[in-house]
């Protein structure tokens, strides 16, 4: 039993991650349908933010919040910039060269950052003491701790973004139809950077947050976790939010539990061939309304 | 069949034979480093044709080619262990295109209810699921894969012509299957599945036809890969592998055969120069995609064919 509740505890701190980024990737498609490659590798961008924060400018909680605002607001205007370039363009285009040009933005993003930094791994020191806590038989670290309170933090407050502020309308609204919102007065293209904006910024935090349970950063960090993330806001219902949370977390646990019971070596593949009985069951995700097709 | 042999055919086979020969002298003269090239390019086309014909023909977005090519990659490699012959290369092509249309179809029957980017995602889980397999199975050799897969009596130079031939008798078997009664159906799939429907087609059986062909061009692309690098590993079929294919298919053109030729010669050829910048290579590859995407959205060829230049009817766009 303390194994069981040990692995869930594991599970939920890598699972909320995961919904972190899984976010940024529902927001985006919501929005304009684009399934954001790239948002992986600004996860990665946020890691090294606030690895240079941390060895830089300032240790200790301080120094980690300050890695955290920095590496969201770095990674914020990281994404609107790659919005502006690499997307709006393509707008009309096909989603599908929608997605390659997402790829072509992911390998920039990788090997400029192999460019500058090298392809090595590097040790991110720990901020502060990374005391244990004991109770029970059961284990967990203050990095975990502030992990799960850090994401339920954002999630707030993204919710209140979203459902309270005259932007979060704004949002809602060009995502059930742009056209519609463009008639209403709303300024569409303004409204996808925010979304964006938002979506890179709850990345970057997923980074520094990765960065200081697992003490190390590499450029390429990016490309598995961004892939899981797309899964977990598939397996949630893409373009839906809570759907995003939920699948997040749910992939985090399904696969400590999967690497914890069945085989270390199978876990991914436990992931995606429960992901696949999901679509199959349920095709919209989890949460996703079935929407009647229409002639 | 009885169409099979008809003189268009026959005259695009004799057309596609010079063309062959005509890369095998070239091929003959060129440095090694662009032998390579040509090697990489030519197995690129082959995996990119079948892709082609997934999501440039039926419409239908699969990002799961990579397992595909591991499956024709291990099937060759399992049976090279023996003898690396032509024989058993043959053989190992038959096993790989078996298992590969099998596995297509336990993919096809349950996540061809799915469209788009769900059906995008549950491919991409099962070529994961597959590479996972071949990973953890004795016979494949685990995560460090079979070597030793170059062949025993023929040269790259025959290995060559090899691919050659496979992609011209790859571009007329597509070709006619476009054609024919089947890639009517199968287009009118990719406009308008309701429509089609409507009208009567059978959409699930032509969506899955489509897929097992291109599925098994992938396998027989993949066929190719061990005898290229002499060995086999499990990383190297990943998700990755997929974009690089669905990379040419969009940057040639969905749906047209001749951008898919240009699209990997051109991707091939560009490789091969940033060699010589190879700290920034990745970068400028990364550069050129997304600027001719923003350029040429439709791919470099759109959905047109070389061959429209000749034929004075032009195929109406879209």
């Amino acid at each position: 039993m303390s194994q069981f509740i040990q692995q869930l505890i594991n599970g939920l701190s890598i699972g909320s991650v995961f919904a972190l980024i899984a976010l940024g990737y529902t927001m985006v498609y919501g929005i304009i349908k684009l399934i954001n490659f790239a948002h992986g590798d600004i996860y990665m961008v946020g890691a090294f933010v606030g690895y240079f924060c941390i060895t830089r400018l300032a240790s200790g909680f301080f120094g980690l919040i300050l890695a955290l605002v920095i590496a969201m607001a770095a990674c914020a205007i990281l994404g609107v910039i790659i919005e502006k370039v690499a997307y709006k363009p393509l707008r009309n285009a096909s989603r599908i060269t929608a997605l390659i040009t997402a790829m072509g933005v992911s390998y920039f993003l990788q090997y400029t950052m192999v460019y500058f930094v090298g392809p090595s791994k590097r040790v991110m020191p720990a901020p502060f003491e990374n005391t244990v806590f004991k109770i029970g038989g059961i284990t967990f670290n203050l990095s975990t701790v502030i992990i799960i309170a850090v994401t339920i933090f954002l999630m707030l407050l993204l919710q209140y973004v979203v459902k309270r502020t005259k932007m979060g309308k704004a949002m809602r609204a060009v995502s059930a139809d742009p056209d519609a919102a463009r008639l209403m007065g709303i300024n569409v293209n303004q409204t996808i950077s925010f979304t964006f904006a938002i979506g890179s910024a709850l990345a970057g935090a997923a980074g520094v947050l990765i960065g200081i349970h697992y003490n190390s950063i590499e450029p390429l960090m990016g490309t598995i976790p961004g892939l899981k993330a797309f899964i977990a806001a598939v397996f949630g219902g893409i373009g839906i939010i809570p759907g995003a949370m939920f699948g997040g977390i749910s992939i985090g646990v399904i696969q400590t539990f999967a690497a914890g019971y069945i085989s270390s070596l199978w876990q991914d593949a436990v992931v995606y061939a429960l992901l696949i009985f999901i679509l199959v069951v349920k095709p919209s995700g989890l949460l996703g309304k079935n929407v009647k097709e229409k002639v | 069949m009885k169409h099979l042999f008809t003189k268009k055919n026959l005259m695009w086979l004799l057309f596609g034979a010079l063309i062959c020969i005509a890369m095998y002298f070239v091929f003959g003269v060129v440095t090694q480093k662009w032998q390579k090239t040509l090697i990489t390019a030519a197995y690129y086309i082959i995996g990119a044709l079948g892709l082609n014909l997934i999501i440039g023909v039926s419409g239908q977005f699969s990002l799961g080619h990579a397992g595909f090519i591991a499956i024709g990659a291990y099937s060759v490699g399992v049976v090279f262990q023996g003898d690396a012959t032509l024989a058993n290369f043959a053989l190992g092509i038959a096993i790989g295109v078996v298992i590969t249309c099998a596995v297509a179809l336990i993919i096809a029957v349950p996540t061809f209810r799915l469209r788009g980017d769900y059906l995008a995602i549950a491919t991409l889980g099962f070529s994961e699921i597959i590479r996972i397999a071949i990973q953890n199975m004795k016979i494949t050799g685990g995560a460090s894969g079979l070597s030793y897969l170059s062949f025993e009596n023929i040269n790259d130079h025959g290995m060559f012509l090899m691919m050659l031939i496979t992609i011209v008798l790859s571009i007329l078997l597509i070709v006619n299957f476009v054609k024919s009664s089947h890639g009517r159906a199968t287009i009118s799939v990719r406009e308008d599945e309701i429509a089609s429907e409507a009208m009567g087609v059978n959409t699930t059986k032509y969506k899955t036809i489509a897929f097992l062909i291109g599925a098994s061009l992938a396998a027989i692309a993949g066929a190719y890969v061990g005898p290229m690098n002499f060995f086999i590993k499990p990383g190297d079929f990943g998700f990755q592998k997929s974009i690089d294919v669905l990379v040419i298919v969009v940057l040639g053109g969905m749906g047209s055969l001749s951008g898919t030729v240009i699209a990997g010669i051109f991707i091939a050829v560009i490789n091969t120069l940033l060699q010589n910048y190879s700290d920034i290579r990745m970068i400028l590859y990364a550069i050129i995609l997304v600027t001719t995407m923003i350029f040429r959205p439709k791919g470099l060829f759109g959905n047109k064919e070389i061959t429209d230049i000749f034929s004075k009817k032009r195929k109406e766009a879209e």
